[in-house]
């Protein structure tokens, strides 16, 4: 890529909304699914009987079990909605930004 | 020509897989073997066949370097995502997450979400970056605006070393699983694999690689599907009930849980150095896979990218709920079953054989039959997906961009991958033979400590770290590497397991914690004091690079037949 396109596409409003826009959100998004991970599997190191407490009166079934589906659960959805603004709204903006190059 | 080399091999190998079971379990099916299985024998000569023919129709439409290491870039994000989660539920993780659970109930479940949170992850900060910036491989990202020498050969080091590891614990296994469930010598199932492998590569290549990957990937969420549908079946569909009675089934067999203890976190982690380093090894080392990471190149572009990684955490995330369903079932439906134990109550086959037990369990023999050949072919893809990714790493990385330094055309280039490919599952073949008795427990989690350590730090740094510098990458990447190994060896795993001695030197089965510390500190600080020549070079190509990689401005297309 020669310096002066750089300069260009470096300058253009666009592509600096781009840039924060998808980092800003993206760095969210990690941070999200690091907090929910570690605090799932700290809890397991320093406290495992948190997860043994069982989920209604006269039920068998501990709260360790639906918190680790909806772990699982959250990562997909979280996935979708990057997928989904990325998709949209961020390919939109790169889509613009190329056809002020041309 | 090659196609008729083709035709002729598949044949020889069918013919000779044919005679091989005709008589594979007269020869010694009495001593711990299954009696020959005559459905699941049926079923993997039609995969068999199936996957030979799309290598036929794959083989015809791979003519260049481009179509050979990516199909052409012109895989769809569906295609893609089932490719990917085929090349990540290996028979490893479907028999040994269910048996986890079957042995400690939920512990199986932590282990899960390790290995799945690491793909939200790799969406947001790395997948269209890498399809931005890469060709074929992940060293062309890695070594995009740095010295194309030290930093291409420690990525191809790296990608090997990861893919070797991976393929001997995949081979062994292999060997294991085939012997027991098809009562085939096991140095038979080793050849037989191995040569599926190399024709799939070698002929079919990514295309090729690709459809078996997806083929396998539908027949095994098919097969987990039902065995779960059955097992929620025979407990009227009540969770309530299913694990009411897996409390209940008491089993004294050695290293088996029961009593209320399955329903909470168990003895997998329990301080904060392995939970942290666990954590870190299963995230970044799935980031650090070569065959994982060359999956995104298949694709036209970023876009494409993304929607692979949310299908392909949709489909993991869906098998793991079942595996843990599957272990559970298991608990109940064949610890007290005569037929499936041991004099002394284990499993007969071991444990990794809980859910092949159930699935007899649950839909008889002709359904035992599918789920083993369903192991198999996630055997055979599984490790042809990671010889690819050896294979380009020899031919794209070291001889092309290495050895002869870029001027190289691709009729020669495409010769070496696929001498590479013949070389690399020889090689897999001889070690898969040799380990069979070895203890190798410890390979997958060196080939992940590795992946994050060496391989993951540099590509990510790579990307969004302006002042990295190639000796910064190289020493950081290099030291990483080095800690990963010494550490896993002086760790409980070899230390003590496999050499013998009392204590282990290094306390935890999980260095990554430290190494992939090591690795990033390393980095940072061999780049900031480079105040060399090559280090303003590299430092100065940053923005271009930045451009490209938010954008996808000059970015490799897909190419269309």
């Amino acid at each position: 890529m020669q310096q002066e396109l750089v300069d260009k596409i470096k300058n253009d409003p666009k592509y600096q909304a781009l840039v924060s826009k998808r980092s800003r959100f993206a760095w969210i998004l990690s941070i999200i699914m690091l907090v929910i991970y570690y605090t799932f599997i700290m809890v397991i190191a320093f406290s495992p009987q948190t997860f043994a407490a069982k989920i209604a009166e006269g039920s068998v079934i501990t709260i360790g079990i639906p918190i680790g589906i909806l772990i699982i659960v959250s990562a997909f959805i979280l996935t979708g909605i990057y997928v989904w603004r990325a998709n949209g709204e961020f390919d939109n903006l790169i889509h613009q930004i190329k056809e002020g190059i041309k | 020509m090659s196609r008729n080399f083709l035709i002729w091999g598949a044949f020889a190998t069918l013919f000779a897989a044919t005679g091989v079971f005709a008589t594979g379990g007269a020869l010694d099916g009495a001593i711990e073997k299954q009696s020959l299985n005559v459905a699941a024998i049926v079923m993997f000569l039609l995969f068999v066949a199936a996957t030979l023919a799309i290598t036929y129709w794959a083989a015809q439409r791979t003519k260049t370097a481009k179509d050979f290491y990516t199909a052409g870039g012109g895989i769809t994000g569906l295609q893609n995502g089932l490719a990917i989660s085929g090349d990540y539920m290996s028979a490893a993780s479907f028999l040994g997450i269910s048996a986890l659970v079957y042995r400690s109930g939920y512990d199986g479940l932590i282990y899960s979400i390790g290995f799945l949170v690491g793909w939200p992850i790799i969406l947001f900060l790395i997948a269209e970056r890498l399809r931005n910036l890469g060709k074929y491989t992940f060293a062309d990202v890695a070594s995009y605006r740095l010295a194309q020498t030290p930093i291409r050969t420690l990525s191809a080091f790296g990608a090997l070393a990861t893919v070797i590891l991976y393929l001997i614990a995949q081979m062994v296994g292999a060997g294991q699983l085939i012997q027991l469930l098809f009562g085939l010598p096991y140095w038979m199932a080793v050849v037989i694999v191995g040569v599926l492998m190399i024709l799939y590569v070698t002929f079919g290549g990514m295309l090729a690689t690709t459809w078996v990957q997806i083929i396998k990937a539908v027949l095994l969420l098919s097969g987990a599907t039902f065995i779960a549908f059955g097992v929620l079946y025979s407990f009227d569909f009540s969770f309530e009930k299913m694990f009411t009675e897996a409390i209940n089934t008491t089993r004294d067999a050695k290293g088996m849980m029961s009593g209320e203890v399955i329903m909470a976190p168990g003895g997998l982690v329990n301080n904060w150095f392995d939970a942290i380093s666990l954590g870190i090894a299963l995230m970044f080392g799935t980031a650090g896979l070569p065959h994982i990471l060359m999956r995104f190149f298949t694709v036209a572009d970023a876009k494409e990218a993304r929607k692979s990684v949310f299908f392909a955490t949709g489909f993991i995330g869906y098998f793991y709920i079942l595996t843990f369903i599957i272990g559970f079932g298991a608990i109940v439906l064949i610890s007290k079953n005569p037929e499936y134990l041991t004099a002394e109550g284990g499993l007969l086959g071991g444990n990794n054989m809980a859910a092949i037990h159930l699935s007899h369990a649950i839909g008889g023999n002709i359904f035992l039959g599918f789920i083993s050949a369903v192991a198999f072919a996630t055997i055979l893809a599984v490790v042809s997906g990671l010889t690819l990714a050896g294979a380009s790493a020899v031919s794209h990385d070291l001889y092309a961009n290495v050895f002869k330094r870029g001027e190289v055309n691709e009729a020669q280039e495409m010769k070496i991958s696929k001498i590479a490919t013949v070389c690399l599952g020889v090689i897999a073949i001889g070690l898969g033979i040799a380990f069979e008795k070895q203890n190798i427990a410890f390979m997958v989690g060196l080939a992940f400590a590795i992946a994050a350590s060496a391989n993951f730090p540099v590509l990510f740094l790579s990307m969004y770290w302006s002042k990295l510098t190639t000796r910064g990458a190289f020493i950081g990447g290099g030291l990483g590497l080095l800690t990963a190994i010494v550490l896993v060896v002086i760790g409980p795993t070899v230390w003590v397991a496999i050499l013998g001695n009392e204590e282990p030197i290094f306390g935890s089965k999980y260095p990554a914690l430290i190494s992939v510390t090591t690795a990033f500190v390393g980095i940072w600080f061999f780049s900031i004091i480079d105040n060399s020549k090559r280090a303003q070079i590299d430092r100065a190509a940053f923005e271009a690079q930045d451009i490209r990689c938010q954008t996808g401005i000059g970015a490799e297309g897909a190419v269309t037949h």
